[in-house]
């Protein structure tokens, strides 16, 4: 029979193309997205701020001027400072500090327990979700806010990765029950039983078929918990619980500064003001990176 | 006579994009039209147009008239005079055009008291006369039955019921039998026809399936892009084509008759995106006979013989493309190779069917695979056909789960699936491929094709993928650039391409082939099938190839095995099945599939099976065929018959590579 030209193309010397691996075009999706180079240019500009900005600053956190009682923002004392003397620039970026790392890593590590134990419970069934549901449903049984107060002894100068983690502990539950309905049905699906019946290892097929399909879900969860997290992580503060004096979070400086927002606005807007640019950014870099995990988004191109 | 319905130059457009435009034909008392096109041609939106059916946002124009009445831009309330009673119409799924929570008889009866002034009981009372016309058995108990209780055929038959209680002018039919399985639609297509004839309706009968038209209509539009691109009587269009996209239709269809497998003529490209209007002809980038004149401006329909219009302008130059009378030599190797990639040895499979939602218990047991035998040489190709329900998906799961089966045996590549080491499964996997039916759906949305491709190699740890990924590509005749889209930038003919050289990334040896060409539109259909038939004969491999369409089969298998409810009814070489059928069930499936070729067509002898097909939970004792049997009913006498109640037939050789299961198999020619 007569082949036609594409048919025997095959004989022609193929050219070697660069791999445009799902990495490459990711990156390549996110950073042309405008939201995702401002959100990411924003956060990254946070993180400055925190850590590069008290090197600058006259007074530390611990400091007090005993000259200087609530007095307005000034040459002296940038951002003002508190009833007690202290330097309000100087707590608020340490606050900054704390509620940044406690925020991000709390979201990103109870989304990833959540992915984890979703899509494992979900894609093996049988013993594996028996346990893993139990431990679900167990977690949303405990009352959260007890156990992290009861524990709050335990998370003193210095423990603050152990708080992080009981945090992100006390997040994941819900997320991880719509992980494990949703990978259920994407185990149906054609493409998975097409990788399965190629021979992909089942955890393989976790990481590269299921997890891809339930970001735009995910990433969402996680924009929702850096928020989630900074509040929870500042009514336990509010309580005096979570992060412990000296230390200080936005948390701890917005219920401080609350009482005296009203005749002295600076010890409370510079804190909030912070907190609302950092979610906001977060928010903003995950939509971008929503939108670039998604080929169907518009602008993608 | 004067025409019932009229369109004429009827356009339809959501928002900017235009959808049908310049539609116009007119339809006499009694007449079949039928018009052919592929999805996205806007035939169904012309339907709908034509009843008032279409959302608000839809703009329309032009003019429909019927009986001279115009009907676009009518009050509603005269709309709804007229749809049911003198327009009606019959939809594609039956399953969604039946209300779940009446019960079939109160539908029916309800459409004849939309538009007659009669009591509940007379309506009711015609709703089994209805019923009765269109084949349903006890009508009368059937009209109580709720529509989950009907089977799609009979769906099917109900709607006609409703369609035509009312003695309408017109009825309208989307394509109705779409969603059927072959048997079932010669029976629709038959119901149809007498219900025709009892009505003396006009109807409009909207299908992709040229063979359907073929026998079944009296006048054919083809439509492309929204255009209708020719017209004309049945014949004249079959015959005398004047239009590329027509021609190039009827060669790019498999067909079951004519000696052995001609090459098809695949139609090169894809369907235009409608909203991105060109100046020229819309087919001129597919065309193979395009010139500079076609992308000037867009052809109009040209008079090219008595009622038949064609929109080319070189119309006097279109010649039916057929590949040459040099038909694909026939399959040489008669004698079977000697290695067996694939053995299949009673395989059986059974599905406990649970009742209750609290406490559930088993209400019985579907058997939906009871013992098959079959094998595969390499370098061979078996079909696996059947209809729907008759067990041939479940075959192919339990094969490529590589578990053990329930009974029975599978030895896939020398290895017996109940005794599989890890090595040797990861082995089978790898010579083992899958190709499946929807393109879209079994390739991950969320990857790039590089790394669909990637996929098996970087599983199988062989090698860096960067360059076999390219001369995959190039295999299966797509272009390098291709690597970085994703799969819904694809067309689904590359889309299937994609899917089958992911199936090649690790040289297998077998290739099943689960309906791969059945979600592809038809002009697509014959490129995929080359590039299948190519790639065979060029790396060595063999093929499972599992489908409904006979066609299809026919054209790449060497050998076939038909599947009815669980059982292999025929098995054997593909020429001797397809020319001398000798199971009576692959008589009437054959006899079922209807030809695109008009005078053929009519001159048929139809077998036409009665009643439903049983279920898989249910079988009938002894042969499994035999309520549905022509030759049970007719041909046997008593005394014959009681061996099909008492024994199930085995399937026995009869002749050179062909075997029946059927206690008296006789061959016969049916296409």
């Amino acid at each position: 029979m007569t082949l036609s030209e594409e048919e025997v193309a095959g004989d022609l010397e193929p050219a070697e193309p660069a791999p445009p691996s799902r990495g490459r075009v990711l990156a390549g999706r996110f950073l042309a997205s405008r939201q995702g180079r401002a959100g990411v240019g924003v956060l990254a500009l946070m993180f400055v701020l925190a850590f590069a900005g008290p090197l600058f600053a006259p007074w530390s956190h611990t400091d007090k001027d005993f000259a200087a009682f609530l007095e307005p923002p000034s040459g002296r004392h940038w951002f003002g400072t508190l009833q007690t003397g202290a330097d309000v620039y100087a707590l608020t970026l340490r606050g900054l500090q704390r509620s940044l790392i406690v925020g991000l890593l709390a979201a990103l590590v109870s989304t990833a327990l959540a992915a984890l134990a979703g899509a494992f419970a979900g894609y093996f069934g049988g013993w594996t979700d028996r346990v893993l549901t139990w431990i679900t449903d167990l977690l949303l049984a405990l009352p959260a806010f007890l156990i992290l107060a009861i524990m709050s002894p335990l998370f003193g100068s210095g423990q603050w990765p152990l708080f992080v983690l009981m945090l992100a502990l006390f997040l994941w539950m819900v997320t991880a029950k719509i992980t494990r309905g949703m990978t259920i049905s994407l185990r149906q699906r054609e493409f998975v039983r097409a990788a399965r019946y190629l021979g992909v290892p089942p955890v393989k097929i976790i990481f590269s078929h299921v997890l891809p399909n339930l970001s735009s879900l995910l990433i969402v969860d996680a924009t929702v918990n850096v928020s989630a997290a900074i509040l929870a992580e500042t009514s336990l503060s509010y309580f005096g619980f979570g992060i412990q004096p000296p230390d200080v979070s936005l948390g701890t400086l917005i219920a401080d500064g609350s009482r005296t927002a009203i005749y002295a606005p600076w010890t409370f807007w510079f804190a909030a003001g912070l907190l609302v640019v950092t979610v906001l950014a977060v928010n903003v870099a995950g939509d971008a990176l929503r939108d670039a995990f998604d080929p169907g988004a518009k602008g993608g191109r | 006579m004067s025409p019932v319905l009229e369109v004429d130059g009827l356009e339809v457009a959501f928002g900017d994009v235009p959808v049908v435009r310049g539609l116009s034909y007119e339809l006499r008392a009694g007449e079949v039209l039928g018009i052919v096109g592929e999805s996205g041609a806007g035939k169904s939106v012309a339907a709908a147009a034509v009843l008032g059916l279409l959302p608000p946002e839809a703009k329309v124009s032009g003019s429909v008239r019927l009986h001279g009445r115009e009907l676009i831009g009518a009050p509603e309330r005269e709309l709804a005079r007229i749809r049911g009673r003198t327009v009606s119409m019959v939809f594609q799924d039956p399953q969604s055009a039946l209300t779940p929570v009446y019960r079939v008889g109160d539908q029916i009866a309800e459409a004849v008291r939309a538009h007659q002034r009669v009591t509940k009981e007379q309506a009711a009372v015609k709703a089994v006369d209805l019923l009765d016309l269109v084949g349903i058995p006890d009508p009368a108990r059937r009209a109580l039955a709720f529509p989950h209780e009907f089977s799609g055929g009979m769906r099917q038959r109900a709607l006609i019921a409703m369609a035509i209680a009312n003695d309408p002018d017109v009825i309208i039919c989307d394509e109705p039998t779409t969603a059927l399985d072959v048997t079932v639609q010669a029976q629709v297509l038959e119901v149809l026809r007498k219900a025709q004839c009892r009505t003396g309706a006009a109807i409009v009968l909207i299908t992709h399936d040229l063979g359907v038209v073929a026998g079944f209509a009296d006048r054919v539009l083809v439509m492309y892009a929204g255009r209708p691109v020719e017209t004309g009587d049945v014949d004249d269009v079959y015959y005398r084509t004047r239009m590329p996209y027509t021609s190039g239709l009827l060669g790019s269809v498999p067909r079951v008759d004519g000696g052995g497998r001609r090459p098809l003529v695949p139609i090169e490209g894809g369907p235009p995106e409608p909203g991105r209007p060109a100046p020229g002809c819309p087919f001129a980038p597919r065309c193979p006979m395009r010139e500079e004149a076609c992308d000037d401006r867009e052809p109009p329909l040209f008079e090219v013989g008595a009622g038949h219009r064609a929109a080319c302008i070189r119309w006097a130059d279109v010649r039916r493309a057929d590949g040459g009378e040099q038909a694909r030599a026939p399959r040489e190797p008669v004698t079977r190779g000697p290695r067996t990639v694939l053995e299949v040895q009673g395989l059986v499979k059974r599905y406990p069917l649970m009742r209750g939602a609290m406490f559930r218990r088993r209400a019985g047991t579907v058997h939906a695979v009871a013992g098959i035998s079959f094998d595969i040489r390499e370098g061979e190709t078996l079909g696996l056909v059947g209809e729907s329900g008759s067990g041939k998906t479940t075959a192919l799961t339990q094969i490529l789960e590589l578990a053990e089966p329930e009974e029975g045996r599978i030895v896939v590549l020398g290895c017996d699936t109940a005794r599989l080491t890890a090595g040797q499964r990861a082995a089978v996997r790898r010579d083992m491929q899958v190709v499946f039916q929807d393109p879209a759906a079994s390739l991950d949305p969320r990857m790039t094709v590089y790394d669909i491709l990637a996929e098996p190699l970087r599983a199988h740890r062989a090698g860096a993928p960067g360059r076999r990924v390219a001369e995959l590509l190039a295999l299966v005749g797509l272009d390098t650039a291709h690597a970085a889209r994703y799969p819904r930038e694809l067309s689904g003919g590359q889309c299937q391409r994609v899917a089958i050289a992911r199936a090649l990334a690790l040289e297998p040896r077998l290739l099943v082939l689960d309906e791969p060409v059945s979600a592809l539109d038809m002009s697509i259909r014959a490129g995929v099938l080359n590039l299948l038939g190519a790639l065979k004969d060029r790396l060595g491999l063999s093929y499972l190839f599992v489908a409904h369409d006979l066609a299809v089969v026919r054209y790449l298998a060497d050998r076939v095995a038909v599947m009815q409810l669980g059982r292999i009814a025929e098995i054997g070489r593909a020429e001797a099945v397809y020319a001398t059928p000798a199971h009576p069930y692959t008589q009437a499936l054959l006899s079922a599939i209807p030809l695109p070729d008009p005078v053929r067509e009519r001159s048929r002898e139809r077998i036409l099976l009665d009643g439903e097909p049983p279920s898989p939970a249910d079988p009938p004792s002894g042969c499994r065929f035999r309520t549905r049997c022509p030759t049970f009913r007719g041909v046997l006498t008593a005394e014959e018959r009681s061996l099909c109640v008492d024994a199930e037939p085995e399937v026995r050789p009869l002749g050179e590579d062909q075997a029946a299961a059927c206690h008296y198999a006789e061959k016969l020619a049916v296409v």
